[in-house]
C-alpha cells in the first residue's frame, strides 16, 4: 500500500509536483503518463527518498518515506530513469554488491542472485564489465538490481525508453509476470505501453494529477471510441453520409475523401453499430469495409495535457 | 558486514579496476623519490632522518589528493548511479564515509609503497624510527584532511574537473595559510585575534613538527577537525544539491 498525502516539491519558488494525493494497493501497477518535465520523475524521486519533498507527505507499506526512510527503502525496488550503475564493475559483482547491501549474507547472496537471474536472462554476460553492455543489457541490469531483494514495490522509471521493440516486450512481460501482491509503478510516456501492462493510468500535466483510471476506462473517453466507419462499393458516400446522419443513435457523421464514413455515437454503450448493420441491410448496400474504433489513449493524452511544458 | 563496510569495499576495489590506480601510485613514488633526492638533499645534509621526505607532502598532496577525492561524488553525480545509491536503505553517512574511508586506505596504501626510502635511512644510518612512524601518520591525517575538502568539493558538482580545481584551491589555501600572501590580505582590517587565528589553520604550521617527528596533540587534534568538519559540509552538500 502506498499512501500519497499533499506531496510538493518545488524548485526555485516553481512547483513542480503540486499537492499530489493518491493511494495504491497491492496488485496494482500504476502507469504514471505525462508530457516530459509534468513531474513524473520528480514524483518517483520523492516516492524512492531521493529528494525531500516541499511538504506532504508518503508512506510505503506503512513507512514514512522522511521520518522512517530506511525502512520504506527497503520495501522499494528502484530503476532510476537511465537505468544508472557503477559501469566499471562486472554485472555479477555489481549485483552482489547490491544483494550485500539489502543484506543478504553469506549464501543467500548467491541465492539472490540466482533468483533474480530466472526473471531477468543476464547469465550470458554475468562476468562482463557493465560499461561494454548493449542499452538492452543495461537496463535489464538495472531491474535485475532493483528486484533482488523480491521487493513488495516496485518504482520503475521510464523502464522500456531506448529498448528496441522486442526489448521492449520482453520487460513489460516480465512485469505483467510479477506476483499479484506486489506494487508496480512505472513511468511512461508511451501510451501503448500503459495500455499493455498498466491496470491502472495516471495522467499527470505540470505536476497535478488530470486522470486517474483504468486504461480502458480512459480510452473509452476518446472522442472516436465506438465510431463506426464504412465503406460502400457503387454508392455516392455522400449518399450514405446522409442516412447515417438520420439514425437516432447518430451525433456526427464524417466524411474522408477516399469515400469512408464514419459515424459518432451520441453516448457510449449505444446500440449505434446495429443500427448501422441493420442499415446496410435495409439498403442491400455491398459493404467494402465496417469498423468499429476503440478510443485510444493518444487522444485522451492530448486533450489533458495540451499547452502542458514541452 | 555493516552497510559502512559493504560501500568501503566496493569503492576500494573501484580503484584497481582501471589502471588509474596504478599510475596514481607510481606518480606518487616518482615524484616523493625525485622531490626528496633531488630538491631535499636527502644525502647532501648527512642526516640519518626523513625530514626532506616528508617537508613535500603538503605540495605534493596539493595535487595528488584532489585526483583521487574528484570522482568520489562527481563520477556519481554525472552518471545518475546517485540516485541508486542515495535510495539503498542505507544513511548518507554510511555512504559518505564508506566512500571517504576507501579513499584514505587507498591513500594510506600509496603512502606505505614508499617504505623503500625508510629502508635507505635505515641502511645509511640509525633513524629514530618512531618519529619516522609518527610522521607517517602525520602524513597520513594530512591526506585525510586534504581528501575530506576534496570529498566535499566532488560532492559540489558533476564535472570532476571542476571538482579538481575547487579541491587543490581550497587545499592550497590551507596550506598557505600561515603564509604572508594569505596574511597580508587579511593584515589591517581584520582583528589581530583573527589573523592568528587564520594563521593557526595553516596545514603547514601543523605539519612542520610532524615532519620532524614529533606528533603533538594539537596537530592531531587540527587534522582530525578537519576531517570531521569537512565530512560535515559534504554531506550538506549533498542534501542541498540532491535536486539538481
Amino acid at each position: 500500500m502506498i499512501q500519497v498525502n499533499q506531496l510538493t516539491k518545488q524548485f526555485g519558488g516553481a512547483a513542480v509536483v503540486k499537492d499530489l494525493s493518491f493511494e495504491v494497493a497491492a496488485g496494482a501497477v500504476l502507469g504514471f503518463l505525462g508530457p516530459n518535465g509534468a513531474g513524473k520523475s520528480t514524483t518517483m524521486k520523492m516516492l524512492t527518498g531521493f529528494l525531500a519533498p516541499s511538504s506532504g507527505s508518503a508512506k510505503i507499506n506503512g513507512f514514512d518515506i522522511q521520518s522512517e526512510r530506511q525502512a520504506a527503502q527497503a520495501e522499494i525496488g528502484y530503476l532510476p530513469e537511465g537505468a544508472p550503475c557503477y559501469e566499471e564493475m562486472t554485472v555479477y559483482r555489481f549485483l552482489h554488491f547490491i544483494a550485500e547491501i539489502r543484506g543478504f549474507r553469506g549464501r543467500e547472496i548467491a541465492h539472490s542472485i540466482d533468483r533474480v537471474l530466472e526473471r531477468v536472462s543476464l547469465n550470458a554476460v554475468l562476468d562482463q564489465r557493465i560499461e561494454t553492455l548493449s542499452k538492452g543489457f543495461k537496463r535489464r541490469v538495472g531491474l535485475a538490481q532493483a528486484l533482488i531483494h523480491d521487493p513488495r514495490v516496485l518504482i520503475l522509471d521510464e523502464p522500456t525508453d531506448g529498448l528496441d521493440p522486442n526489448q521492449k516486450h520482453q520487460v513489460r512481460e516480465m512485469i505483467r509476470s510479477l506476483s499479484d501482491e506486489k506494487i508496480v509503478i512505472i513511468s511512461t510516456h508511451i501510451l501503448e505501453e500503459v495500455s499493455a501492462v498498466c491496470s491502472r493510468a495516471m495522467i499527470i500535466n505540470k505536476g497535478e494529477i488530470v486522470m486517474d483510471n483504468t486504461p480502458e476506462a480512459l480510452a473509452e473517453l476518446a472522442p472516436e471510441h465506438e465510431s463506426v466507419s464504412l465503406m460502400i462499393q457503387d454508392l455516392d458516400p455522400q449518399e450514405v453520409a446522409s442516412a447515417l446522419s438520420l439514425l437516432p443513435e447518430s451525433d456526427r457523421v464524417v466524411l474522408d475523401p477516399d469515400g469512408r464514413v464514419t459515424v459518432f455515437p451520441k453516448s457510449i454503450g449505444s446500440p449505434l453499430l446495429g443500427a448501422v448493420q441493420s442499415l446496410v441491410a435495409a439498403h442491400e448496400w455491398r459493404v467494402v469495409s465496417m469498423v468499429q474504433h476503440r478510443g485510444q489513449l493518444d487522444a485522451v493524452f492530448r486533450a489533458a495535457t495540451e499547452g502542458g511544458a514541452g | 558486514m555493516s552497510h559502512l563496510a559493504v560501500i568501503f569495499k566496493r569503492e576500494f576495489a573501484s580503484y584497481f579496476v582501471t589502471p588509474v590506480a596504478y599510475v596514481f601510485i607510481l606518480v606518487f613514488l616518482v615524484l616523493s623519490s625525485a622531490f626528496t633526492f633531488y630538491l631535499g638533499q636527502f644525502y647532501e645534509r648527512g642526516q640519518a632522518d626523513l625530514q626532506p621526505f616528508f617537508n613535500f607532502h603538503p605540495w605534493l598532496y596539493l595535487f595528488l589528493v584532489p585526483a583521487v577525492s574528484m570522482r568520489l561524488w562527481s563520477e556519481e553525480r554525472k552518471s545518475g548511479s546517485i540516485e541508486l545509491l542515495l535510495t539503498l536503505p542505507i544513511t548518507l553517512w554510511e555512504a559518505i564515509l564508506g566512500k571517504f574511508l576507501a579513499a584514505w586506505a587507498f591513500g594510506g596504501l600509496a603512502l606505505i609503497g614508499t617504505f623503500p626510502i625508510w629502508l635507505t635511512v635505515a641502511y645509511l644510518g640509525e633513524p629514530d624510527n618512531g618519529a619516522i612512524m609518527g610522521s607517517y601518520v602525520g602524513s597520513w591525517l594530512m591526506a585525510g584532511a586534504f581528501l575530506a575538502i576534496g570529498c566535499c568539493m566532488s560532492a559540489l558538482t558533476k564535472s570532476q574537473i571542476i571538482a579538481f580545481i575547487l579541491s587543490g584551491t581550497t587545499c592550497l589555501l590551507f596550506v598557505l595559510a600561515g603564509f604572508p600572501l594569505v596574511l597580508n590580505f587579511f593584515e589591517g582590517w581584520v582583528p589581530v585575534m583573527m589573523l592568528d587565528l587564520i594563521a593557526g589553520l595553516s596545514v603547514i604550521a601543523h605539519f612542520t613538527s610532524i615532519s620532524k617527528g614529533v606528533l603533538a596533540l594539537t596537530d592531531l587534534i587540527y587534522f582530525v577537525s578537519m576531517i570531521i568538519l569537512w565530512l560535515f559540509f559534504t554531506r550538506l552538500m549533498l542534501i542541498i544539491k540532491s535536486a539538481d
